[in-house]
């Protein structure tokens, strides 16, 4: 019996390991689909820790996503050496930080503004935490849009381009790696590192979950006073959810901003918090494989619909495009997955077991 | 003085349609407590339709003065979002009724790009402008400039809100409702259908909802498929500024909101020498709301509940 769960494991793993160098066969565009969908998995998990296990809706999540972004691309675009004298006075090359710096700075900083979020809300039931989280998001956006003047610090709607790609233990993942006569493409590579970042974050969030911390979070979920009468510092416990969920947010954010090579406000539209938000309920809240199947099937089959609706486009006479159509099913997968599975796709087998009688 | 009136006026303006859709969501939300993020593109289907329907009226009766014109396209407006309001809450909301918390919240979430998607695909995602049907000649009052559709905005409102506080006070509907809010089950047993309560309200709200995407649009002069989300949010965070399921609350936050961001937008730009300017006019809302929140986390007028996550 064990051995077969290891065989399992050696299989996935090999086929995990296996799937990009596939994909890179029918064109790289696939393995980028790939890639974003591990970024979302990334994001979704973080997400999972705020309001699958504490309970507390966040619709600004993307916030922290875009902290996290903005910190790499400002520590590695040639932004900052352009607009201020002395950064280019200091850094002649550029300022080309490497990802060991910047990353746990971007972590730290999502991170901290997660608690800052947290703090002012945490008298707040949940709704108005809803809408108070979603406020933020939209303030942080707006910020973004509007800080290139009077001092230039996010250069506005324009955004930040040529940023440098990730580099990792000297390998640069910006281009395509030789092994002989084997190539790697570059999304492939993203791929690994995202890969192995998903495995981190997945192993780091099942220990939470089973820890003591995990199951405060989860009494509190349940019943915030009966947890507060248990002895629980909820008011701690809520600001440590928050801070979590953030950083993992502030870590992908820093990821897709070396994958991308550019970023703009953008990108960290409401939209993306709902569409996380609904990758986490959709999938099962508060148990990572549902949340993971939520995050894959959200984020990679819209992108492939787009390859097959190249002939409903014609049908429709242009009315109905790759765009339209993708939104469409997103809102149809919502309501209809909702209405049949209101616990979502792949729902933890214990949770909220006992409040249904036998 | 006379910038701070005309803010005044602008905030009005504002904050009356704020009010109308506010009432949309916090009577929803007081009796089956769901967040109808859907409402906002009640707001936008309703514009658009009367945008379709004056275009008709007008190629059909050339010589119709302007406010008869106007007039029908609301009716026609108002009839299409009550069906459409009625539509989403049997299909998307009544199934999930006893289900977990989150999952009608994101029903009324997938609904709302459903809408938005489905206006863009039969309306064409282009801006419309939406033609100014009143006489577009501003009145001068000491100083202070009010054009005549800002004047039916605050007429329309006042109006509106006269009728729903009658029917909300003084009719066996009204006291259905009222009932059903205060207790769902207790209502059930004394003969108040919690089913037909419910239809009702959403008919009532998408009734002010279309009126009020009418306003909005005659009042910026332009139409699209998108131009639900920014009211319909901004009307949210009214509602929960006035505490959520009280109707008084939802009229004096949604017309304070109003006010609060036009006075911001007007003042802020000479407040800080230039340096932030009205483009951060979106935000003085969510800024306001975090700070009452923090406050009086109720609300203004929101009773004090007992902290049941």
């Amino acid at each position: 019996m064990k051995n077969n769960k290891t065989l399992q494991y050696i299989l996935v793993g090999a086929a995990l390991i296996a799937l990009p160098l596939i994909l890179q066969m029918f064109g790289n565009a696939w393995v980028r689909i790939a890639d974003m969908a591990l970024l979302y998995i990334l994001l979704a998990i973080g997400l999972n820790i705020v309001v699958g296990y504490a309970g507390l809706l966040d619709l600004g999540y993307v916030a922290f996503f875009a902290v996290g972004a903005y910190m790499y691309g400002l520590l590695s675009s040639p932004h900052l050496t352009n607009t201020f004298a002395w950064i280019a006075a200091a850094y002649p090359t550029g300022m080309h930080m490497p990802i060991w710096l910047i990353l746990p700075v971007a972590a730290a900083l999502a991170g901290l503004f997660g608690m800052l979020l947290g703090a002012p809300t945490l008298k707040l039931r949940g709704d108005y935490l809803a809408i108070v989280t979603l406020g933020f998001g939209e303030i942080i956006r707006v910020f973004m849009n509007n800080l290139d003047h009077p001092v230039n610090i996010t250069n506005g709607p324009k955004g930040l381009s040529q940023i440098d790609p990730i580099s990792i233990f000297g390998v640069n993942l910006g281009q395509k790696l030789m092994i002989g006569d084997f190539e790697i493409a570059s999304v492939s590579l993203y791929y690994y590192l995202f890969l192995s970042l998903v495995l981190v974050t997945i192993v780091v969030s099942h220990r939470l979950e089973v820890s003591r911390i995990g199951r405060a979070w989860m009494a509190i979920r349940e019943d915030e006073i009966a947890a507060k009468a248990m002895g629980l510092n909820t008011r701690n416990l809520k600001l440590l959810a928050f801070g979590m969920g953030a950083t993992f947010g502030g870590v992908s954010g820093a990821m897709f901003a070396g994958f991308q090579g550019f970023i703009s406000p953008e990108s960290f539209s409401l939209m993306e918090s709902v569409m996380i938000v609904a990758m986490v309920v959709l999938g099962g809240l508060g148990y990572l494989p549902g949340v993971i199947l939520g995050a894959i099937l959200l984020s990679a089959l819209p992108e492939v619909l787009r390859y097959v609706a190249g002939p409903l486009q014609e049908m429709t006479g242009g009315r109905l495009d790759a765009a339209i159509l993708r939104q469409l099913l997103v809102a149809l997968a919502m309501i209809v997955i909702m209405l049949m599975r209101p616990r979502g796709l792949w729902p933890s087998p214990e949770h909220g077991k006992s409040l249904t009688p036998k | 003085m006379d910038v701070f009136l005309q803010q005044v006026i602008n905030g009005l303006v504002m904050g009356s349609m704020y009010a109308l859709v506010a009432l949309g969501y916090t009577m929803v939300y007081g009796i089956i407590n769901l967040i109808n993020f859907a409402h906002g593109e009640v707001l936008m289907v309703g514009a658009l339709t009367s945008w379709s329907a004056i275009g008709m009226m007008q190629d059909a009766m050339p010589g119709a003065p302007g406010w008869v014109i106007l007039i029908l396209a609301t009716l026609i407006a108002c009839v299409v979002a009550v069906v459409l309001n009625f539509t989403i809450e049997k299909i998307a909301y009544r199934p999930l009724r006893n289900s977990p918390k989150l999952a009608p919240l994101i029903t009324a979430i997938g609904m709302s790009i459903l809408l938005q998607t489905l206006a863009m695909i039969i309306w064409k995602p282009n801006y419309k402008a939406y033609p100014t049907l009143l006489s577009s000649t501003p009145i001068n009052m000491g100083g202070v400039v009010i054009t005549p559709t800002q004047i039916m905005i605050l007429g329309v409102t006042a109006v509106s809100l006269a009728i729903l506080m009658w029917l909300v006070n003084y009719t066996r509907l009204g006291r259905a409702m009222r009932a059903t809010s205060e207790n769902p089950r207790v209502a059930a047993l004394m003969g108040v259908k919690p089913d037909m309560v419910i239809s009702a309200t959403f008919v009532i709200g998408a009734v002010l909802a279309a009126i009020a995407g009418v306003m909005y649009a005659s009042n910026y002069g332009t139409a699209q498929h998108a131009m639900g989300f920014l009211p319909g949010l901004k009307a949210f965070t009214a509602a929960v500024f006035g505490g959520i399921g009280n109707l008084a609350g939802a009229v004096i936050g949604g017309i304070l909101l109003g006010l609060i961001e036009a006075i911001g937008s007007g003042y802020i730009g000479y407040l800080t020498g230039g340096v932030l300017g009205s483009h951060y006019t979106d935000i003085f809302a969510f800024i306001v709301l975090i700070i009452v929140l923090t406050l009086r986390p109720s609300g203004l007028m929101g009773e004090r509940v007992a902290d049941r996550a």
